[in-house]
């Protein structure tokens, strides 16, 4: 007797389960539209790699990151050239340009405005030795570019020491198809 | 013991602030261990030749082991911003931003206000992808012409950043050769979009950045 009142009461528990689970089917009403509402403000912007790290004194690199491109020139640029110049003592010396023909004020002009150049009629690449700021590839070695442009004078042979770090090529290969970038470790 | 460890504790922190800031990976203290971290942009020609992808990285330096638990956050919003006209005002904008398993996309389109603050823009093409999970093949998605992933990936960025914070310090004289990557073997979380170049000026030079938003 026992056992046939459990098993009823099983049974009815069941017959309960599935009767609230088809109403809940009927009646809930499941919004499926996610909330885009509300304002986004700025907290971190980057165009070219590396720039807030090496040309931002370490006090302005939040303001630089909420500063918008069209404006950091003219907030920046002079921080950019007293920094590149510390770094890069011969940028100091009249007529001292990069590979690129370009003094340090010139080259921090460039700089100071962090948007990456992006050509839409062929080849896109920080540098490939003939290609200049058309883009950023995953395998470009940007690091080593921008050493040679800071350290490595007007024919990329001064300062053989500080414009390579030796470091050319990423430690896993890319994907020559969407989404290119390699699967993580 | 104790001084020992503390003393350890504080040159790991200066290490720590010497060695993991490179191409943008923490490079502001506001942003720096935040969802709102951007580590690294690229923007290159895609497989076809007739489209320019996409990737903003975030959340950079994940370990292997820290990685199946970084997420993306709901509340900050990625943003690719798309000067066609040469003054650095952006003309267009994708932005990203993740709802439960999901990563949403909208655009390209013009924003209905350029600079510092934004909404997201719900009148621009809807897309949107599943965000693939650690350890698990890449899902992408298609909309419109344009090709959309999210989740963890391998860091693309490389660098001997160790022996840059050595040389900056005044510890060393040059690079080794052979450098080391100070990045081998840790993971971002990637959003990767490829889009027409149609649908982004046609022809020309663009000027382009990424921007991460918090929800205010």
């Amino acid at each position: 007797m026992k056992t046939i009142q459990y098993i009823f009461g099983i049974a009815l528990l069941g017959l309960f389960t599935m009767t609230s689970c088809s109403s809940d089917d009927n009646t809930i009403v499941i919004d499926t539209t996610p909330d885009f509402s509300g304002t986004f403000a700025q907290q971190d912007q980057m165009g070219r790699p590396a720039v807030n790290t090496v040309f931002v004194g370490s006090a302005s690199k939040d303001a630089f990151n909420t500063t918008i491109p069209s404006q950091q020139n003219a907030a920046f640029q002079s921080m950019f050239q007293t920094n590149l110049t510390a770094l890069s003592p011969a940028y100091a010396n009249p007529g001292d340009q990069n590979a690129l023909g370009l003094d340090a004020a010139t080259f921090t002009g460039l700089l100071a405005t962090d948007v990456l150049n992006v050509s839409l009629d062929g080849t896109t690449t920080f540098y490939d030795g003939t290609n200049v700021l058309t883009g950023r590839a995953l395998a470009d070695d940007v690091i080593t570019v921008e050493l040679l442009l800071i350290f490595g004078g007007e024919d990329f042979t001064e300062n053989p020491n500080l414009s390579d770090d030796h470091v050319d090529a990423n430690d896993k290969p890319f994907l020559s198809s969407f989404p290119y970038l390699a699967s993580p470790w | 013991m104790k001084r020992i460890t503390t003393i350890l504790g504080i040159s790991i922190v200066l290490v720590g602030s010497f060695f993991l800031i490179a191409a943008d990976h923490i490079d502001a203290p506001a942003v720096q261990g935040t969802s709102s971290d951007i580590t690294d942009f690229y923007a290159f020609q895609g497989e076809s030749g007739n489209s320019i992808a996409f990737v903003v990285n975030t959340q950079g330096l994940l370990s292997p082991s820290a990685t199946g638990n970084a997420a993306f956050d709901e509340n900050t919003l990625i943003e690719i911003n798309i000067d066609t006209s040469g003054d650095n005002v952006e003309d267009l904008v994708i932005q990203a931003i993740p709802r439960g398993d999901r990563m949403y996309f909208f655009g390209p389109i013009s924003p209905s206000n350029s600079g510092l603050n934004s909404v997201i823009e719900t009148s621009g093409i809807q897309s949107s992808v599943e965000i693939t999970s650690y350890g698990q093949n890449a899902i992408t998605a298609t909309n419109n012409g344009m090709q959309f992933f999210a989740g963890p990936r391998d860091d693309p960025f490389f660098m001997d950043f160790a022996q840059y914070g050595e040389i900056i310090a005044g510890n060393a004289t040059g690079f080794n050769d052979p450098g080391t990557d100070t990045f081998a073997g840790t993971n971002v979380l990637s959003i990767v979009v490829e889009v027409p170049k149609s649908q982004i000026g046609n022809t020309g030079t663009i000027n382009v950045w990424a921007e991460a938003k918090g929800k205010q």
